[in-house]
């Protein structure tokens, strides 16, 4: 990814900020300039807490060049506990520890690097909650 | 609005084709649909394309299409729409003729996938950029999680779905123009290489280069026409929804195709049990069944048990994909949603060959872009 994409979405990638709707409580993340609920313009920010369950997952085997050398390796969609829905890594596990709605909390890790300029970007990954 | 009829129909062969340019494939398309249509006359054009850019580095592809094929300076038009962009030109080219605004348009669809560009790359601008692709995933994985969604809510198996790829290339074995014209078994499936858990090589639509072209052309020159039987466009509709996957209420089920057909199927004044042949966007073996649900052929969760009856092989009670489908025919992205149409038009005129289905007398075209975030389905109708 350019940079100056990256950087515009940093408050996203590294503090998973969102907004919720002031009319219909919705919340969206990525955030949007209008509700696609309520076509409210209207908004407070929020943050993620961080914690949620997986809905479905995949392992990747096929990667795209950029992850050629990290496959195979978790994609999920995460449920996070304020009712958004992420796609993201799961990391620190075998495939087989995962289960429908296994709790996962998201943390900070390197994503991919943008090849040309060498910059690193970051973002956030899941890992399993084990009790 | 008036009435639409689909004049004349074409396509390349779909497959690895090294000696055919971008540009020659969809000539190729559009003449073979010039010449079944036995007209000289062209008011417009619509070429279906996702992304020349990224495969072959061309954009400005209208006038570069409309140039070759002899027509400028008539308007011509690309349309992109992922790997829903054939059947977008498709209803733009009716749009046009139903308005009055033109009497005979070529809607056409053209991707050229071999060449050596990164195709998961180019094929993964398709989803979200920012908040999927970013985090490594990649088409198949995206379908990946539908299909494990779908197992764990309805519990489909894993045979099931390699049922639909078996059920499309034993019909791709009819097609001449098919990539893949021969048969698989649920074994090799199951034994083929792993490219997103669950699904397997074998459940994915391949990387393939080809065109296809329709003729739309009002009532008044359809009807003057002698060289096939009349086929109407009985309904043309659209429906748009989130590009991320994840922004579904339900993973599993496709709402836009939910969304577009029950606006086709108002427009043609039928329900579903009334159409006699179908082609469906099986991009991977699980979109197969999620748009038989959509489609509301049967209720969410039950489109395996009816491949598995072999409801859905021609025979059966209701074919889907008798060209093979993406899987078997090969899938050039933007050209696949105009091979549909000339699929359907084909059954409908009677001209499908060994894979004719019996007495089709209306047919219908869903085609989509990206997991489904477009849809367009169109209803024809033969009048033979
Ligand atoms: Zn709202």
């Amino acid at each position: 990814m350019k940079s100056p994409q990256y950087t515009r979405e940093i408050p996203q990638r590294y503090r998973l900020e969102a907004q919720k709707c002031k009319q219909c409580g919705k919340i969206h993340f990525p955030p949007r300039l209008i509700c696609d609920a309520c076509q409210s313009r209207d908004f407070e920010d929020v943050h993620l807490a961080g914690k949620g369950r997986v809905l479905t997952w995949t392992v990747i085997h096929v990667a795209p060049a950029k992850f050629d050398l990290e496959a195979p390796y978790v994609i999920a969609i995460v449920e996070m506990e304020e009712g958004v829905r992420l796609t993201c890594q799961v990391v620190d596990c075998n495939p087989e520890e995962l289960a429908l709605n296994a709790p996962v909390e998201m943390v900070f890790r390197r994503i991919q690097e943008d090849g040309q300029a060498d910059i690193i970007q970051y973002g956030h990954k899941a890992v399993l909650q084990r009790e | 609005m008036r009435d639409v009829y689909v004049l004349g129909i074409g396509m390349t062969r779909f497959g690895e084709l090294w000696a055919s340019s971008f540009r020659d494939l969809f000539v190729e398309a559009a003449l073979e649909a010039i010449g079944d249509a036995e007209t000289d006359r062209l008011d417009s054009m619509y070429i279906g394309c996702m992304s020349g850019g990224l495969f072959v580095g061309q954009e400005h592809i209208g006038a570069l299409m409309a140039d070759y094929l002899g027509r400028a300076p008539i308007p011509a038009t690309r349309v992109e729409s992922a790997c829903a962009s054939g059947g977008a030109a498709v209803r733009l080219a009716y749009l046009e003729v139903a308005s009055g605004a033109s009497e005979i348009v070529l809607a056409s669809g053209v991707e050229k996938m071999t060449d050596g560009a990164d195709v998961t790359a180019a094929l993964a601008t398709a989803a979200d950029q920012e908040y999927e692709v970013y985090h490594g995933v990649t088409f198949p994985g995206l379908y990946a999680l539908m299909a494990r969604a779908h197992m764990f809510k309805y519990g489909t198996t894993r045979e099931q779905l390699a049922q639909v790829a078996v059920k499309n290339h034993y019909h791709g074995t009819m097609n001449p123009n098919a990539q893949y014209p021969f048969e698989i078994t649920v074994e090799q499936v199951l034994a083929s290489s792993m490219v997103a858990d669950p699904l397997r090589l074998l459940d994915c639509s391949p990387v393939t280069d080809g065109a296809a072209a329709v003729i739309l052309a009002s009532e008044e020159i359809a009807k003057k026409a002698q060289a096939h039987p009349l086929v109407r466009i009985a309904a043309s509709a659209q429906a748009s929804g989130a590009l991320a996957l994840h922004d579904r209420d339900d993973i599993t089920y496709l709402d836009t195709v939910a969304k577009a057909s029950q606006l086709a199927y108002q427009q043609a004044r039928i329900t579903p049990e009334k159409v006699d042949v179908t082609e469906v966007h099986d991009c991977f073996t699980i979109a197969e069944l999620c748009v038989m649900e959509a489609l509301d052929y049967t209720e969410p969760g039950k489109a395996a048990n009816l491949v598995e009856a072999g409801e859905t092989r021609i025979g059966g009670r209701m074919p889907i994909n008798t060209s093979g489908g993406l899987k078997a025919k090969g899938h050039p992205v933007g050209a696949s949603g105009v091979a549909q149409i000339a699929e359907i038009t084909a059954q409908l005129r009677g001209e499908a060959g060994d894979r004719q289905v019996a007495e089709a007398r209306i047919g219908l075209a869903q085609n989509m872009g990206g997991t489904g975030a477009s849809c367009t389905v169109h209803i024809l109708e033969g009048l033979a």
